[in-house]
């Protein structure tokens, strides 16, 4: 049972801290939950139909296939947070001044939201897949028996799902004037930190070199599996052994998507759209 | 054309003859790994098929290699691994970590 709670809460907390920092960064828009909840029964249904075609997965690209499909949903959930952003990065300052009601900034919201929906979907279905995986043998295993793994589960999952309530909660003290900057630079880490494991992923594939393997190890000094590793991992992207081309993706993503949101706001703010929202 | 043809047959040959040679296979069975303990050779890229025997899906993990991979029940999977330096790279099976049986070593030299 602790067994079953320990890995269920490991897994769902990285969903936690991704959901929580995504419910934070679309604060004020309308129907905002109703996405949000979407996103994570969309990716349960998803993780349940990865788990069953586990085995398919596995055999796909001459034994890679878990490698290849981790780092493709991974893609699209940074490229979904660097859309995101950038859309902020021009709409933020309208949505703290409570502007949101404007016709075109409920229809952008609601592709915003749209987007946010998928990323939740991706988070939840990743790490759900494994969580299924594990409980349903753990299940069918008898050594635990469904009960007990299932309590321990549901508690794992409930721990999992209270840190990332306190961090929403600690989010949302933050004052408006720099909330929607925090919660930007949040996203920007998050996306980060995926992107550093798809190229884990790709270098686990072989189908790149690492670069160093690792480039550094400092497992000594904060172990990843520590719990303040294991929060550092989900926030920032923590990794105490990264390859060489895990850290080359993560100032990569972090570059482009801060050329990103400096460009459209350059150029949203030549047009003087947000000199009318200023 | 078929020069070509041939060469590229060839080394593809070479290649898988390669891959046969640096394969090392461990099985899980009761959740338990054997062997406990492999010796690879540093500096080689290898392929480490896990074969999972029991009627649950394993997860092989190793921090230190940076390897996680679940296995379908009855299952083998393909781990890619390699070139290495020496030294001993710790795995487990993290659906059991904490039985002695679910974890073992790797051992480059």
């Amino acid at each position: 049972m602790f067994a079953a709670a320990i890995i269920v809460f490991r897994e769902s907390l990285e969903a936690a801290l991704i959901i929580s920092i995504l419910a934070a960064a679309t604060r004020g828009m309308s129907k905002r939950s109703r996405w949000l909840i979407g996103g994570v029964l969309a990716g349960l249904a998803g993780a349940g139909l990865v788990a069953v075609s586990m085995e398919f997965i596995s055999n796909l690209a001459s034994g890679v296939g878990q490698e290849i499909f981790n780092a493709a949903v991974l893609t699209l959930a940074v490229g979904m947070l660097a859309w995101h952003n950038i859309w902020m990065s021009v709409h933020g300052r309208e949505m703290a001044a409570q502007a949101q009601n404007a016709a075109r900034a409920v229809k952008d919201g609601s592709k915003a939201l749209s987007v946010i929906f998928l990323v939740v979907a991706l988070a939840v279905l990743r790490e759900g897949s494994e969580t299924v995986l594990f409980l349903y043998g753990a299940a069918t295993g008898s050594e635990d028996g469904l009960r007990t793994t299932l309590a321990g589960g549901a508690a794992g999952l409930a721990a999992g799902a209270l840190v990332g309530g306190l961090l929403y909660a600690g989010l949302l003290r933050i004052p408006l004037k720099w909330f929607f900057t925090i919660t930007g630079v949040l996203v920007l880490l998050l996306a980060a930190s995926m992107g550093s494991q798809v190229a884990r992923f790709l270098v686990q594939a072989d189908w790149l070199p690492s670069l160093g393997a690792p480039l550094w190890d400092t497992s000594e000094i904060l172990s990843q599996s520590s719990a303040v590793g294991t929060l550092l991992h989900g926030l920032v992207g923590y990794d105490a052994q990264p390859a060489g081309m895990q850290l080359l993706f993560y100032v990569l993503v972090l570059v482009l998507i801060t050329a990103g949101m400096v460009w459209s706001k350059r150029r949203t703010s030549s047009t003087g759209r947000l000199a009318v929202a200023r | 054309m078929k020069r070509l043809l041939s060469v590229t047959l060839l080394s593809l040959a070479a290649l898988s003859s390669v891959a046969a040679e640096g394969e090392i296979t461990l099985v899980i069975e009761n959740h338990t790994f054997s062997p406990k303990e492999v010796k690879v050779p540093a500096g080689k890229k290898f392929k480490l098929l896990v074969v999972n025997k029991d009627a649950s899906p394993a997860e092989f993990e190793s921090k230190p290699l940076s390897r996680e991979k679940l296995i379908p029940a009855k299952s083998t999977a393909t781990i890619l691994l390699g070139p290495l330096k020496p030294g001993r790279y710790a795995f487990v099976e993290e659906y059991h970590e904490t039985q002695a049986g679910a974890q073992g070593t790797i051992v480059v030299e």
